[in-house]
């Protein structure tokens, strides 16, 4: 059997299984949208039935959502699995076929979070359920990136401009600045309690909203809708203006980022355009979160929010796996160089061709 | 033997005085302010087949005089150390038309409760206490399917029931731990019955128009309490 770190097949196989990944993730979203988590309330069984053979016709309401998220997910399973087995069988990089291992237990992992979230009746569990699914939608993203020809050209190639380490830093902390919001907006949903802060850009009609027990029941008992959400907590409120002050962090960060490479790197270099772009994301964003306040949190904005919000941490996490590796193919490589210049050797072409184990 | 019957009788004689001293509260309900029009539930289409009629929120249940239904009246204090068994007669609940009913219910801790689906389409009945000790559960209930039992040890007013298959659906308990509880109806009324003699808190206690306690002595006869409750002014 022939193994290869240039598979195109493989790479296309591993595309589309982020991509399953990302409607996975949006698929979740309309489920905790639509409150409709607890619709099917025994597991790994649906009401009983294997869940492959769960007649239609009970397909409804919130049964339609939970029972289509775990159907989409066990599709996203078996596609993590196959890829995990085709690495291990034809991929040359042994820490690739590693992160197809470790992709298969998170996969795993978070179906047997996704299930013990309904039969446990844990919010928490939800959360973490939430937050795992970024993780591996940048895992399988990653993998789909890092099995692309173009993976394998970019770091032999010398004239693609990256920023300094000090940016790439930078970079890191917007990332993981994202991630804290993700974490925070899981938190928010999977508290069930709706809109903690129902009004933008003021908070309870003023700056910072009053969190006093008079103000929270007077809160909970003007809340006038279809769905009864459990009532609004001062801490709830304080996770709230965390998200809307993390979201402003958040741009400023990555505005200063991509404000900074271009500056280093000038305009047209690649990692300036793509900095560029993952602040028009996150832009974006942070306009859906408005709007998802302004909406009254309406399912579908809701859920593009959630969408928006892991496509912008799979960009900024390529886009830092990128700087990052190939900085550090180029520091290996020069390394190599001087050493070779130092000794006076005639090895200074071999060191151009930069090692290719990445 | 004799001592027995002597005893028997003493305790008879105690249970008829007590009896002939208890009496009913009774009060109305009035709610204050115009509360905003109800939502219009957004059935999906096995629902709406369950329905002829356009069902809406029950946020606020108002009568052409005022009388606010739905409020949860009960004593608050007043008897502390007694022990009242709870009544073999069981509350039911009802799935019916894609909602609960009755919207707002009372139940003794250790009451039995008895949740049954009277449509065509499954619900999940799923309790979502708060309180310690009373136990979430989740099940489906299919249509035609056995009614399910339900029991909550510790009082928790509101305990609330909802299904997820229908995200509008809710039912709120209100449990104690003694049976001198109401629940107001259409016109706001309510009666509480065979109160013993003694002082009490009561306290009307309606979701979205709030609380309000009030104090009662019941010496022989009947007595009244009349609350106002009043819809809440938007936050400032
Ligand atoms: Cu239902």
């Amino acid at each position: 059997m022939t193994r290869s770190s240039n598979n195109l097949w493989l790479h296309c196989f591993a595309v589309f299984t982020a991509a399953a990944t990302l409607v996975l993730v949006g698929i979740g979203g309309l489920v905790t949208s639509h409150e409709a988590g607890m619709a099917v309330p025994d597991w790994p069984t649906t009401y009983g039935y294997n869940m492959f053979l769960f007649p239609p016709s009970y397909w409804v309401g919130g049964i339609f959502y939970e029972h289509t998220h775990r159907l989409f997910a066990s599709l996203v399973g078996l596609l993590t699995t196959v890829l995990a087995v085709w690495l291990w069988l034809r991929e040359s990089r042994s820490w690739m076929r590693r992160l197809g291992v470790v992709a298969f237990f998170t996969v795993v992992l978070q179906g047997v979070l996704g299930g013990l979230r309904v039969t446990l009746f844990k919010d928490q569990i939800g959360i973490f359920h939430a937050t795992l699914a970024q993780f591996f939608l940048v895992l399988v993203s990653a993998m789909a990136l890092m099995t692309s020809r173009w993976w394998q050209a970019a770091q032999g190639n010398s004239q693609l401009l990256l920023p300094s380490k000090k940016l790439g830093y930078l970079l890191v902390a917007a990332i993981a600045l994202v991630f804290l919001q993700l974490a925070l907006g899981a938190t928010m949903r999977h508290q069930h309690a709706g809109l903690a802060v129902p009004d933008f850009p003021l908070a309870h009609g003023k700056i910072w909203p009053s969190t006093d027990p008079a103000s929270l029941d007077v809160f909970n008992r003007t809340r006038l809708g279809v769905r009864d959400h459990n009532p609004i907590t001062a801490f709830q409120i304080y996770l709230h203006m965390a998200h809307r002050i993390g979201a402003l962090l958040t741009l400023l960060t990555a505005g200063f980022f991509a404000w900074s490479v271009r500056r280093q790197l000038g305009a047209k270099a690649a990692v300036s355009r793509l900095s560029l772009a993952w602040l028009t994301l996150i832009f974006c964003q942070a306009s859906l979160g408005a709007a998802t306040v302004l909406s009254k949190k309406a399912a579908d904005v809701a859920t593009a929010h959630v969408v928006l919000g892991a496509l912008s941490l799979v960009m900024g996490a390529l886009v830092c796996v990128v700087v990052f590796r190939f900085a550090f193919h180029r520091d290996v490589a020069r390394a190599f160089v001087a050493k070779s210049e130092h000794l006076g050797d005639r090895a200074v072409s071999a060191a151009k061709r930069v090692p290719s184990t990445g | 033997m004799k001592m027995t019957t002597q005893l028997l009788t003493a305790a008879l004689l105690a249970g008829s005085l007590q009896l002939a001293s208890a009496a009913d509260i009774t009060g109305k309900i009035t709610l204050k302010g115009t509360p905003s029009p109800e939502i219009p539930l957004p059935l999906d289409a096995s629902c709406a087949k369950e329905r002829i009629d356009k069902p809406t929120t029950r946020l606020y249940v108002v009568d052409a005089g005022g009388g606010l239904a739905d409020t949860f009246i009960y004593i608050k204090e007043g008897l502390a150390g007694k022990k009242f068994p709870p009544s073999t007669e069981p509350v039911v609940l009802d799935q019916k038309g894609c909602e609960y009913v009755p919207y707002v219910f009372g139940l003794q801790a250790g009451q039995k409760l008895i949740v049954k689906n009277s449509d065509k389409v499954p619900h999940n009945v799923h309790p979502t206490p708060q309180v310690a000790g009373n136990p979430e559960s989740n099940k489906m209930q299919i249509p035609g399917g056995p009614p399910f039992d339900y029991s909550f040890s510790n009082p928790e007013v509101f305990l609330r029931f909802t299904c997820n298959i229908h995200g509008w659906m809710f039912a709120y308990g209100g449990v104690v731990d003694h049976p001198f509880f109401a629940v107001s109806g259409k016109d706001g009324t309510f009666k509480i019955a065979n109160v013993p003699p003694g002082k009490y808190v009561i306290e009307a206690y309606h979701r979205k128009a709030g609380k309000m306690t009030k104090e009662v002595t019941v010496v022989d006869k009947g007595q009244t309490a009349d609350f106002t409750l009043s819809v809440p002014a938007p936050p400032k």
